[in-house]
């Protein structure tokens, strides 16, 4: 029976139990393939990405010109900076994790403790960053116009985009936003924007130096800029005022980009905070000295799997949707 | 555990300082463009894009294989974690990527004009 004997250790308890062939506890091993398939999915909606990007290369919007707050620097784009700073507090929570479970192996309780508790701070600093990226690409900036045919114009002077609160008129409304207390109570709508279609057009009108940008991507990697009668073309085409960005529209191009921001970023979000709570959970065992009396911190070990999961997860939606 | 563990914290360091640099080097390029990067292309996609993918790989290799610890597993628990993710990531992306891009040829070359 040699050759079915899966273990090198337990020749003559094969069907004892316990065997591990591969030198992996059964929670540790199941972890890893727990984290396979998380991979899994998470590189079927980037690969979907990929796939509505490939589909849209030319009019893709990008991501320079849509992430570029950074906190205290009001009207200053800094694209880069805050997602890299995310990203360095998402690596370094992923270090003190894994010095707690180094430290684990030494049956160090105090220092695995301090590890723990710098790597729950750091994983509740990164998803306030995120709140504070999604409250940004929700309000917008600038605000665009969307055509009939479902294109986004943006409005750019000097060669700098400029917000439509800039230069749009106000003209006398007739219409008023609907909400619960003006009307029977169940009957609402969403927010309207701003300013009116014929209000945009009428503040364009005004303002001959303005010109419109659209989403089309040109042989430089910018946006094309069209000349003033082609931007009056288009603009007569308006359909609706979008401001910043929910599932349906955004100001900033195509409709799928922010669903796949929304979707992707979210999951990943909602990953960080699930290890979060798992983090906590053990690190009140470890202050109850469980581990300590079961002489093994294997336990901090998988969920530390789980945290470095979630920084590789970041590794590649930071590639995705910053870089590239 | 089947192995033996002596604490490693300087390794440890060495990793995040890689992981560091190579992040610092990308939001550099990213900021920057050098457009000697950014406007030739190899393979449909533009040098520094390749760039960014090799360190992305580079970075997520030195996450799995010493925060992880994977490196330290047997080679059964490697193989069998590695393959099937790379195998079907690289399959994926083959399969989408050549679709999507098909997709827009056939609409750049139509009159149909379709955004959803």
């Amino acid at each position: 029976m040699e050759a079915t004997v899966t273990t090198a250790n337990s020749e003559e308890k094969t069907w004892g139990g316990g065997n591990e062939p591969m030198g992996a506890s059964y929670g540790k091993m199941m972890m890893w393939f727990f984290i396979m398939s998380d991979a899994l999915t998470f590189s079927g909606f980037l690969a979907a990405y990929g796939f509505s990007r490939f589909k849209f290369i030319e009019t893709w919007p990008l991501a320079d010109e849509v992430f570029t707050h950074f906190p205290f620097m009001h009207g200053v784009s800094a694209p880069m900076y805050y997602v890299a700073l995310m990203t360095f507090i998402l690596i370094f929570s992923s270090v003190t994790m894994v010095l707690a479970v180094d430290a684990g192996h030494q049956m160090k309780k105090n220092k695995v403790i301090l590890y723990m508790f710098l790597t729950i701070i750091g994983g509740l600093i990164f998803v306030g960053s995120q709140a504070w990226e999604w409250k940004n690409f929700i309000k917008g900036e600038y605000g665009a116009i969307e055509t009939k045919g479902g294109s986004i114009l943006q409005f750019v002077k000097d060669g700098k985009q400029i917000a439509l609160a800039d230069f749009a008129v106000k003209l006398p409304r007739e219409r008023q936003q609907l909400t619960r207390n003006e009307a029977t109570w169940f009957m609402e709508e969403a927010a309207m924007p701003s300013y009116t279609v014929a209000e945009v057009q009428a503040g364009f009108k005004a303002h001959p130096d303005l010109l419109i940008r659209t989403e089309v991507i040109t042989n430089g990697k910018q946006k094309t800029v069209l000349s003033r009668a082609e931007s009056e073309e288009r603009l007569a085409q308006a359909a609706l005022v979008v401001e910043g960005a929910n599932l349906e529209r955004n100001e900033y191009g195509n409709k799928l980009f922010a669903d796949f921001f929304f979707f992707i970023t979210g999951f990943h979000g909602f990953h960080v905070i699930s290890g979060i709570i798992i983090n906590i959970i053990i690190f009140f065992n470890v202050l109850l000295g469980t581990y300590e009396k079961r002489k093994s911190y294997e336990m901090v070990e998988k969920v530390g799997l789980y945290w470095h999961f979630v920084d590789l997860v970041w590794v590649f939606v930071f590639t995705v949707f910053y870089l590239v | 555990m089947s192995h033996e563990h002596v604490s490693n914290t300087a390794g440890i360091w060495k990793v995040f300082f890689i992981l560091s640099a190579v992040t610092i080097v990308e939001v550099v390029l990213g900021i920057y463009k050098p457009d000697s990067l950014h406007h030739v292309h190899f393979l449909g996609l533009s040098l520094l894009n390749w760039i960014f993918y090799g360190l992305t790989i580079f970075k997520a290799y030195y996450i799995v294989w010493s925060f992880m610890h994977l490196g330290g597993e047997k080679s059964s628990l490697r193989w069998s974690i590695v393959l099937p993710v790379v195998f079907l990531i690289l399959y994926l992306l083959f399969i989408l990527l050549t679709e999507g891009h098909y997709i827009y040829g056939v609409f750049k070359d139509s009159t149909i004009k379709w955004n959803f």
